[in-house]
């Protein structure tokens, strides 16, 4: 029988049973005002590698929320740290300093040999 | 019992006639607790800064949700004052309260002086300062108003047109500006700016049906009971547009029009847009002379820096002094309706206040 993918809609449903938390866990034990994020957009707007590229700063957020860490060590690699996300945020997020946990824990999860 | 109780009522209106209350600020929220009060048989003297009384509204064009005239509310409200026999005294700052013996006494800069068994602050609120909000260009950029400059003008000339005298074909409404936002040290929502929004843009959409209408906002707060019918009539009937994202920032093209940044955060990717007016949702922030009339006196500002009640529920209008009590925009941000009746409370807290004070030989 045909395997229409509809009838196992598992694969499109955000699966917070298994939710992956690796990432959200250590960019909220050092950058914990990341919590307050309202996905305003703000960020996504004023960003640099946003207007060339298809990266969305406000994404990578919902991503980390989600526990998205394939996704997430994809789309890092687009940020060009120049800090204006930071300076537009209204929640004053220091969301230079989450682009950049995420990245350091990704590389730490790769040297220890842990799937990303 | 049967005739206890009317001497006991006699009893206290005679000794509440002797009672002075004082109300900082002439704006809506004194105007309305003072001729309450006078109404009461008391004494009331209503201490306004300007020239006379009425405050902000005085400079509003149309009120939502209904586009009634804040005109009218004064002169209504003039006339309470008026015939209750409040006594209202202009062109006086009151910056101190002071409590000695059991009374107040209220000054100004120079030797005004006024004393009162209870207090009333009305003193309002203070319009957000949009220069702040460097990346939105007020004050750099002419064709950035506020909404409060959108109602001086529409007041003042009854149209609206670019700083080049042109109508606009593209307005953008700017939500949240100085509100919600800790870059500006304002974490509170201003409550009233989105459906102000909401009202101005319907305002432009029948002055100038050509001209496209579009509200940047991050989320939309119409808490009022006839606030979201005037959305669903913005959308449907006005074709205003709504696009979820935070304006990010605002430039000035050669043409004096303005290009807008901001993500479309439903769509996910970034939005470009070039306008001829940008308005700028302008929240409430706590009246400048708080701090002063807090200094002599036990008053508390809350975490926002408006007067702090001493319990947010049961006790709105009590201040944390006693017999200092607060009305209206002093204690948080809050509508027309929701002030005159705050005003109201008010008023009652104070009967209440002065018929139990221990001081006076109440009950």
């Amino acid at each position: 029988m045909e395997d229409f993918s509809f009838l196992n809609p598992g694969s499109r449903q955000i699966d917070f049973d298994n939710f992956d938390d690796r990432l959200l866990l250590y960019v909220l034990e050092y950058e914990p005002s990341f919590v307050t994020c309202i996905s305003c957009g703000g960020c996504t707007a004023t960003c640099s590698a946003g207007n060339l590229t298809n990266f969305n700063v406000r994404k990578i957020g919902l991503w980390l929320r989600r526990g998205e860490t394939e996704k997430l060590s994809q789309e890092i690699e687009k940020c060009m740290f120049c800090g204006k996300c930071t300076l537009v945020c209204p929640r004053d997020i220091n969301i230079r300093n989450v682009i950049l946990l995420i990245k350091k824990r990704i590389s730490e999860l790769k040297t220890e040999n842990q799937p990303v | 019992m049967n005739r206890f109780l009317p001497d006991v009522l006699i009893h206290t209106t005679e000794m509440m006639k002797n009672k002075h209350v004082a109300v900082i600020g002439g704006g809506i929220a004194g105007m309305e607790a003072a001729s309450v009060l006078a109404r009461q048989g008391l004494k009331v003297t209503l201490v306004e800064k300007q020239k006379a009384t009425g405050g902000k509204l005085n400079d509003w064009h149309h009120l939502f949700p209904d586009f009634s005239s804040p005109g009218v509310v004064v002169e209504n409200l003039d006339k309470k004052t008026v015939r209750a026999g409040v006594n209202v005294v202009c062109h006086t700052e009151i910056s101190h309260i002071e409590r000695n013996n059991g009374r107040f006494e209220l000054s100004d800069q120079r030797d005004v002086k006024i004393f009162a068994d209870a207090v009333i602050v009305a003193s309002g609120f203070h319009v957000f300062d949009a220069t702040l909000k460097e990346e939105y260009g007020y004050g750099l950029f002419s064709n950035v108003i506020t909404s409060v400059d959108f109602e001086r003008r529409m007041k003042k000339h009854g149209k609206l047109l670019t700083l080049q005298g042109t109508e606009p074909r593209r307005v953008a409404i700017i939500h949240c500006v100085g509100s919600r936002d800790a870059k500006v040290g304002n974490i509170y929502c201003s409550k009233v700016c989105c459906i102000t929004g909401i009202k101005q843009a319907i305002e432009i959409n029948k002055m100038l049906p050509e001209c496209e209408v579009f509200c940047f906002y991050m989320d939309l707060r119409l808490y009022g009971s006839k606030f979201d019918s005037l959305y669903l009539e913005a959308q449907k009937r006005h074709k205003i547009q709504f696009i979820r994202g935070r304006l990010s920032e605002a430039a000035e093209r050669p043409d004096k029009s303005l290009q807008l940044k901001a993500e479309d955060t439903l769509q996910g990717r970034p939005l470009r847009m070039n306008v001829d007016l940008v308005i700028l949702l302008v929240g409430m922030e706590p009246a400048l002379s708080n701090s002063s009339l807090m200094r002599n006196n036990q008053m508390k500002p809350d975490e926002n820096g408006f007067f702090r009640s001493v319990n947010m529920h049961e006790a709105r209008n009590v201040g944390t002094q006693e017999g200092i009590f607060m009305a209206g925009t002093a204690i948080c941000p809050m509508a027309v309706n929701e002030t005159l009746e705050n005003a109201r409370s008010a008023a009652l807290e104070v009967m209440n206040f002065l018929r139990t004070d221990k001081n006076h030989g109440g009950f």
